[in-house]
């Protein structure tokens, strides 16, 4: 009876644990062997994990434990830094994403990228939208205009902006403006959203927009959410992914690792016992 | 590890928050195993007295399940716990309504007492109820430690004991029909002490349902309906 127990409780010698009741239907990105180098300092160490398709995908974890680092391999933002170096594979739908021929701009049209500061270009609210098509060559004002309105709605953006296209984007407020960010980047219909601490500057209502959008924005797109909000994993997330000094603590559904995690480590962080 | 070794949190109010509401489960426990102590002394020597002591005094364990369960809306409503912590808080909601439910039973207990018993419990009789009432004042006792301690492996002791409990009250049935069939002008007042016999079962049904939900605390396994003779066969096959 105590074995059975003590196999049911959490893992106290393992050092990290893929949930083993988890399966994914489909996989959009798989991590193999994932290490990761700032010059000397060893910041992912080993991170293998699969990011099932269109589903919201959390990484939790302290300041430090690599999981804004991580977000950046899939769209090889680290690339430009030059003392990185990465070691090991990141598949997207098959296709190492970290080979020396892979073309880094279409990547990073693949693989959307929002940051903690909405960072809208210095134009109008339709011309954020329009630049990355029209860089793709879409010059035809009619299809321009239509897929703005169409990335504009699935930001739930449209309503709130339609009247005034050409006003300035730096008038919009912190959550419109972020909401604007998510619209340039499904304009040019990427695979995969990658969310660095989205709300982290917004105010609680606008938070909840954008989480509302986020469960919207699944239905058509695999989403990797980076936050410090416990909370917010919780209420977005299908499944969390929780990291602690480069490596991968656990691995699971959103609701078993808030409920019953398996790793004394994430119990620890998720409970707050520990900073 | 069957227990839950937990360290503090940070926030120092979450852990002063949580603890309060753990021993305040404690003292209702306290208070509903000392009514259901001077509940069976009551039946067993038909103390009167005693027994509207019993029934009076259930008002504290009414009184501290609503305490408790406003103290767990509070904590979900300031901290949105998790883990253990959540675990903790339903499994608190879950027993104080199990443990005012058991200080009904013995409030119903004590009530009989008053009822036509003065002669109706033959010397064995009186002794079944005695036994019987030890046995659930031991389920009791051991299931609050359980709790306690956050013990698994007790709690499923426990939930297993309900057995005895179980088998005592149809030897106890037995005894009571003979008795009715031999002597149907009792039959009333022998209704009567089959109540209080089946009050004693439902304690002990409670307090296996308590057992079920330490074990839901310490290892996130919800086994309440799973026989006790199962519970190892489906942790494994977890």
């Amino acid at each position: 009876m105590s074995e059975a127990m003590n196999s049911q409780a959490q893992s106290a010698e393992a050092e990290s644990v893929i949930h083993p009741d988890l399966t994914l239907d489909d996989v959009a990105v798989q991590v193999d062997d994932l290490d990761l180098w700032y010059d000397t300092n060893q910041a992912l160490k080993k991170v293998s994990l699969d990011i099932a398709e269109k589903k919201v995908t959390a990484f939790i974890g302290p300041s430090g434990c690599g999981k804004s680092t991580l977000l950046r391999c899939f769209n090889r933002l680290n690339d430009l830094i030059d003392i990185c170096r990465v070691e090991g594979e990141i598949k997207l739908h098959g296709q190492n994403l970290l080979g020396p021929d892979v073309d880094v701009a279409e990547l990073r049209r693949r693989v959307g990228m929002v940051f903690q500061k909405p960072n809208p270009f210095p134009k109008s609210i339709y011309e954020n939208v329009a630049y990355g098509l029209r860089i793709q060559g879409m010059n035809k004002r009619r299809q321009l205009d239509e897929t703005v309105e169409w990335a504009l709605r699935g930001a739930a953006l449209w309503d709130e902006v339609k009247d005034r296209l050409n006003d300035t984007a730096f008038g919009l407020s912190g959550g419109q403006q972020q909401r604007l960010v998510i619209a340039r980047a499904i304009a040019v219909q990427p695979e995969v959203i990658l969310l660095d601490e989205p709300c982290s500057a917004l105010d609680p209502i606008s938070t909840l927009k954008v989480e509302e959008l986020i469960n919207e924005l699944k239905r058509d797109y695999t989403i990797i959410i980076v936050t410090h909000n416990m909370q917010q994993a919780a209420r977005v997330s299908d499944y969390t992914a929780f990291m602690y000094l480069g490596e991968l603590i656990e691995f699971g559904e959103t609701d078993q690792v808030f409920t019953n995690p398996r790793m004394k480590r994430t119990e620890d962080y998720i409970t707050g016992r520990y900073g | 590890m069957s227990n839950l070794n937990l360290g503090e949190h940070i926030s120092q109010q979450f852990n002063e928050d949580l603890e309060e509401v753990r021993s305040k489960v404690l003292q209702m426990g306290g208070v509903v195993e000392e009514q259901l102590e001077r509940a069976i002394s009551a039946l067993v020597n038909n103390d009167n007295d005693l027994a509207r002591k019993v029934v009076k005094n259930d008002v504290r364990v009414n009184a501290l399940e609503v305490a408790i369960d406003e103290e767990c809306t509070r904590i979900v409503a300031r901290r949105q716990p998790a883990a253990s912590d959540l675990r903790l808080v339903m499994a608190v909601i879950k027993t104080i309504t199990d443990l005012e439910r058991i200080g009904d039973e013995v409030k119903r207990v004590a009530k009989m007492v008053h009822e036509e018993l003065e002669g109706a419990l033959s010397e064995e009789i009186r002794q079944e109820l005695e036994h019987m009432g030890e046995l659930v004042k031991r389920m009791l006792n051991d299931v609050l430690d359980a709790f306690a301690r956050t013990d698994a492996k007790a709690a499923f002791e426990v939930a297993q004991f309900d057995k005895k409990i179980d088998v005592k009250y149809m030897v106890i049935t037995r005894h009571l029909m003979t008795h009715m069939a031999q002597d149907p002008s009792q039959i009333p007042t022998i209704l009567n002490v089959l109540w209080a016999a089946r009050a004693m079962e439902r304690m002990g049904d409670r307090c296996e349902n308590i057992a079920e939900y330490v074990v839901y605390l310490v290892l996130g396994k919800d086994v309440r309906h799973v026989r006790p003779e199962d519970y190892e066969a489906e942790l494994i096959d977890d």
